[in-house]
Parts: C-alpha cells; structure tokens; sequence
C-alpha cells in the first residue's frame, strides 16, 4: 500500500495535502475538525544527514509557525518508513549521530511547545532510523504491514555467534529479541497495532487524544508481560 | 597503584568511577549484591553480570553533587539490555528530584544489545528522553567518551543529545562501527582494520575539530575528572538554559552548513585542513596541549 | 551455562569484613567475584556460573586451594566467569579477598 493510500483512508482523499520528494514527505492534512502536520520518510528510506535535516527543518518550521499563528499548535503526524540509518564513511565522518540528536532535540522542543506527537509505522522501522524520530512521538501505532526490527535473525547469529536455530527457535517464545511488530507492542515500544479492518480514521483520532506527554513505554511494557525489569529496576534506582 | 598516571582507555568502569568523582564519596545504586542481572543473556547461554554492565549512584566532584552512571566496555561491549538501560533512565529520573549540579555518563558502549534488542532499542529511547527531560529541567548532563568501545549506536546519539561531550583521543563517537559500515557496504567503503583511519574518522581529535566534543582531554582519569570539573563550575555561574526554537535553528543552519562544505569528504584530514591546522597531516601526531592550542573555532 | 555450589570448610576470617566486594569483569577469558558476608563461621560458600563446561574438577582444585590458603570462613563468594584460565580464576579470587578484608 502507497503511503498516499494510507491518507486517503485516514483522511479521505480530499483531506490531506502531503507531498513526497524523493523520500521525504510533508505536508498537513485534515481529522475532523484537527488539522494536522505531517512529516515523515518513505520508500524505506535509509536516513542520511540531509534527510535527516529535512526532517529537523520539517519539526522546526511547524512549531515556528504555530507559534504565531495559530492558536493551539497542531498535532503532528510522523510517518516512519526507514530501513535504519545510511551506512557510509562520510556520513559517519560528518557525524551522523550529531544530526540524529538535532532531530532528537527538535522533537522533544515540539513537545514541549504543546504539540502532541503521533508516530504510524508504515512499511518497515529500523534501528537508528526508528530512534532518530519515529521512537520519541507520544504515541507510537503500527499498521498490519509494519516490520520492526534492529537486525534480521541471521545477522544476530553472526554477532552473537550463537546459531540461527537456536535464536529462531527461542524467537517463538521470547519477544526480547526478534523481529516483529507484536514484540514491541509487548514490551511497550508500541502502543497499538492497527489491523487492516479497522477504521483509521477513528483509530487516529483515538490515539491523538490517548496521546501523554510523559514516557509510558516501561509502565505499559510491565503490564503487557514483554518488559517486566525495566519499570521495576528503574524504580529500584529513582528511590535508592 | 598510581592514580595519576592511569589511562582512561585501559580502566574499568568501577575504576574510572572511583578516580572521577571525590574520595569515598561515591554511593552505588542497586549495587551488584541486589543481582539484577539479565535474564535474557542466560536464556541464550550468555554470562551475566551482577550490574549488567553499568555502575550508577551519587557522589561529589570537586563538592558538587553529582549522579553518574559508568557503562562497563569490556562486557559484551558496554551494550545496553532491558536492566542496563533501566539504571540509567532510574538514574535520570533521579536527576528531576535530586537536582544535581550535572549528571555525567561514562559512555562505554557499542549500542543496542542484540540479544535483547528490543528491550535496548526501546531503553535507549528511553533514555533519549530522558536526557532531554533533564535538560529540559535545566540539569546538564555530560558524556565522558575514552573507553575502548567508544559511543557508537544508539549511544552515540545519546551522547550527543549531552550539553557537553568530554574525549579522549583514543576515545571514538559515531553511529554504525566501522566493521558494520565494512560488512554491508565493503572493504573499499570503510576498512576497519586501518586504525589510523578510524580514528581520524570517528575519533576525539575529529570529533573536537568538528564541534562535537566540547573538550579534548588526555587518556588520564584526572585529565577527565579536571574537565568535568570545569564545566561543573561553568555550569554553576551560567546556569543550561533549556533549548528553545532559536538555539535548535542555530544548530540546523550550522549542521546544514557542514554538510554542504564538506558534501564530498571522507576523511578528517578534510575536517582539520578546514578547522585551519597549520599542517593537517600532523595532526595526529600532536599533543592535546598542542592540538586544543592549535584548534581556533571548530568547523 | 554451568553452575554449581561448593561449600567448602575454611577458617573463620579474623577480622569482620567492612563491605561486599566485586572484583574484575566478565568479559572473555575473565572472571567478575561477588564477595559477601554470610552467617555460616567456619565455611566459605562459593556460586559458580560460568560459560565453560565440563570443567567442574578444576573449579573444585583451584577453589579448594583458596580456602585452604586463606581464612575464608563466613564468606560468600558468587562468580560469573566467561572462560578464564586457573590462572586467572586464582589472581581474581586473591585481588577479591584482598579488596573485602582491606
């Protein structure tokens, strides 16, 4: 499915003004009475330091012009479509890390703007790319197709040297380490998984106003059974 | 043992702790004995360590209250798992009520734990916002990069999402190792076995000539502690002012700014010809002495 | 991963141990101890978890030298190990009771 496809069902196909160039895409679209901002990566993008920045540049310009001219800022809809981050000598040498962060840095002044922050995956979301934005929004919803993952089985054998059998077989009983959308939503790195007979419309609607502005990922992750350390170790620390 | 003359690089976390932060001052949360140790890494036949690999508590530098947290490089490379991850968010959590003068990461860490790698990817995260909260709150948090795994992966961005980024030489900083960028894109892409070009890809003397690292400290323990006592100070009489939209505009134009001048360059030689070294080639061989009096303004 | 208990009869250490101790890294080769006060006087408790296996005889001899060299009784001491050598093992058990009975 086109992510222009993915609009017209959660907007209607007059209801949204999104433009792709190359593999970035922005624009706004229109919920209701919400309007909404949209910025986000197509085409399983492999996120480089100029598309990194477009996405920045994107964050940067909607909390700006919200900041003056209207009078709540507007939701901001991230779209994540990224194998991961570009892997090269120059984008390494210019510190790709360093513009991961700035984009970081310009989510989280959007939060605190007052923009509430909506991440849909939409084709596949990996490691660096995933972290560089789609990871930080409020809430965090996959549709049916989305692929999640930090490395494929076979290249964990490698590193790890424990083999593809063994890792494939404890996939099946452990979401700690396999690749799969319904592993994250277990341990709280989603919050919702859509199915293809849901209305999106409704469902999008819904997740803007369940949106918190505080992490609930640990909490969430304890109480779906994926990610039962991290709330309580973390505790354990806050209270020492 | 001469606690001056040790190197950073070789050290352990407890030791670079210990040499860091006043004398007897530091105290440990969830220390080993609590064993909170990884029930993942034994579901795979991997051994575990009674902190998971990071050492996180409260102490003082140079009198000023401090929490810190120092990730173990030498166990299964600093990675961070569900546990691991958890200290250092309980730890920044900490920070909102404790106010301390900083929070100082010990920065260790090849990145997300494959054998956990949900958890980890989600914990750094986790950890991202973490940090932003803190700053947000107006407490800086520094990371000291000079251990052997450097701070690559998800690491690396929280490393850079810090006020201040203290590195060693031997130190490195960056987002995928090379050995990953050589595995998918090629021995002629990046060769990991050449260490000299490494490090003037990812290490403390590029990163300092790049504005990346605000300092560059030798590979001493005191060289480290003397730098995060300065900025402590710094802080102090100038107090983090929490990023607003003109700063992160700032920051966009100069990032911009480096990508388009060196929208072709694949080796730090480029970088420091640039930063206006007298004779770039030399670099590396330069002392930090040298090197921090030679460097004008970063690139 | 293999693990086992040893008890092993030691005398008691003289003096009280101020604080728990941990000593090294596990990382290849190496070996991290725990060491922590118990109530049994006159025996050292020793947990071994390590990544070798097969190896439980030699565990057992470099073990038993320990407490037979020290006065170990009322300790406890748990290792994770990723492979070390004897040699090894033993430098890290004495860097261990060195640090706790400082």
């Amino acid at each position: 499915m086109s992510e222009h496809a993915v609009f017209d069902r959660l907007f209607g196909t007059a209801g949204h003004n999104v433009i792709s160039e190359g593999q970035f895409l922005h624009g706004s679209a229109q919920l209701g009475n919400e309007s909404i901002t949209v910025i986000g990566t197509r085409d399983h993008a492999a996120i480089d330091g100029p598309l990194a920045l477009r996405i920045a540049d994107a964050i940067l310009q909607a909390v700006s012009a919200d900041a003056t001219t209207h009078p709540a800022p507007r939701p901001i809809l991230f779209i994540a479509d990224t194998q991961g981050q570009a892997l090269s000598r120059h984008d390494e040498l210019l510190g790709l890390n360093g513009y991961f962060a700035h984009v970081a840095r310009c989510v989280d002044l959007a939060r605190r703007q007052g923009h509430r922050l909506l991440t849909l995956i939409h084709g596949e979301a990996v490691s660096g790319g995933f972290l560089a934005f789609g990871m930080l929004a409020d809430r965090i919803c996959a549709l049916p197709d989305a692929q999640v993952r930090v490395m494929d089985l076979r290249a964990m054998a490698r590193v790890t040297k424990i083999s593809f059998e063994r890792l494939e077989e404890l996939a099946d009983v452990s979401p700690v380490f396999a690749p799969g959308a319904e592993n994250y939503w277990r341990m709280g790195g989603i919050h919702e998984i859509w199915s293809a007979d849901d209305n999106w419309s409704e469902r999008l609607a819904a997740a803007l106003v369940s949106a918190t502005e505080t992490d609930d990922r640990a909490a969430i992750g304890l109480e779906r059974g994926g990610r039962q350390l991290a709330a309580p170790t973390a505790q354990l620390v806050a209270v020492a | 043992m001469n606690g001056r003359r040790i190197s950073y690089f070789e050290a352990s976390a407890r030791m670079r702790l210990s040499g860091l932060v006043d004398a007897g001052s530091f105290s440990e949360f969830c220390p080993p004995e609590m064993r909170q140790t990884s029930p993942h890494l034994a579901q795979l036949g991997a051994p575990q360590a009674f902190d998971d690999g990071v050492v996180v508590g409260r102490a003082s530098l140079a009198g000023h209250a401090v929490l810190i947290a120092a990730q173990e490089g030498r166990f299964i490379g600093g990675s961070v798992g569900e546990v691991h991850g958890a200290k250092i968010c309980g730890l920044l959590d900490k920070a909102m009520v404790e106010r301390p003068a900083a929070v100082l990461l010990l920065v260790d860490s090849g990145g997300v734990r494959l054998h956990e790698a949900n958890a980890g990817l989600i914990a750094i995260s986790e950890i991202m916002r973490a940090v932003l909260q803190v700053q947000a709150a107006g407490i800086p948090v520094f990371a000291l990069v000079g251990g052997s795994c450097g701070a690559f992966g998800g690491m690396g961005i929280v490393t850079r999402l810090c006020a201040e980024v203290v590195m060693s030489e031997q130190g490195r900083l960056g987002l995928s190792g090379p050995e990953v960028i050589e595995t998918v894109k090629g021995v002629e892409e990046f060769d990991s076995r050449d260490r000299a070009l490494v490090w003037r890809i990812t290490g403390g003397k590029l990163r300092r000539a790049l504005g990346d690292a605000t300092r560059l400290v030798d590979d001493l323990i005191p060289a480290f502690r003397a730098a995060a006592a300065d900025l402590i100070e710094r802080y102090q009489t100038h107090p983090l002012t929490p990023a607003h939209l003109d700063t992160l505009l700032d920051e966009q134009a100069r990032l911009a700014a480096r990508s388009e001048r060196f929208a072709s360059a694949r080796d730090g030689l480029e970088i420091w010809q640039a930063a206006a070294f007298a004779d770039a080639s030399q670099v590396p061989e330069l002392t930090v002495e040298e090197f921090n009096l030679q460097l004008g303004e970063p690139a | 991963m293999e693990q086992f208990t040893l008890t092993l009869p030691s005398s008691t250490l003289p003096q009280d141990i101020i604080h728990t101790a941990i000593c090294g890294v596990v990382s290849s080769g190496n070996l991290e101890v725990l060491v922590e006060p118990t109530a049994t006087r006159n025996a050292c408790e020793i947990v071994v978890n390590t990544s070798a296996h097969g190896f439980r005889d030699i565990w057992e001899a470099v073990l038993k030298d320990f407490a037979e060299r020290h006065s170990v009784g009322g300790l406890r001491l748990s290792i994770n190990d990723a492979g070390a050598t004897p040699a090894v093992v033993s430098l890290r058990l004495d860097q261990a009771f060195e640090t706790c009975a400082a």
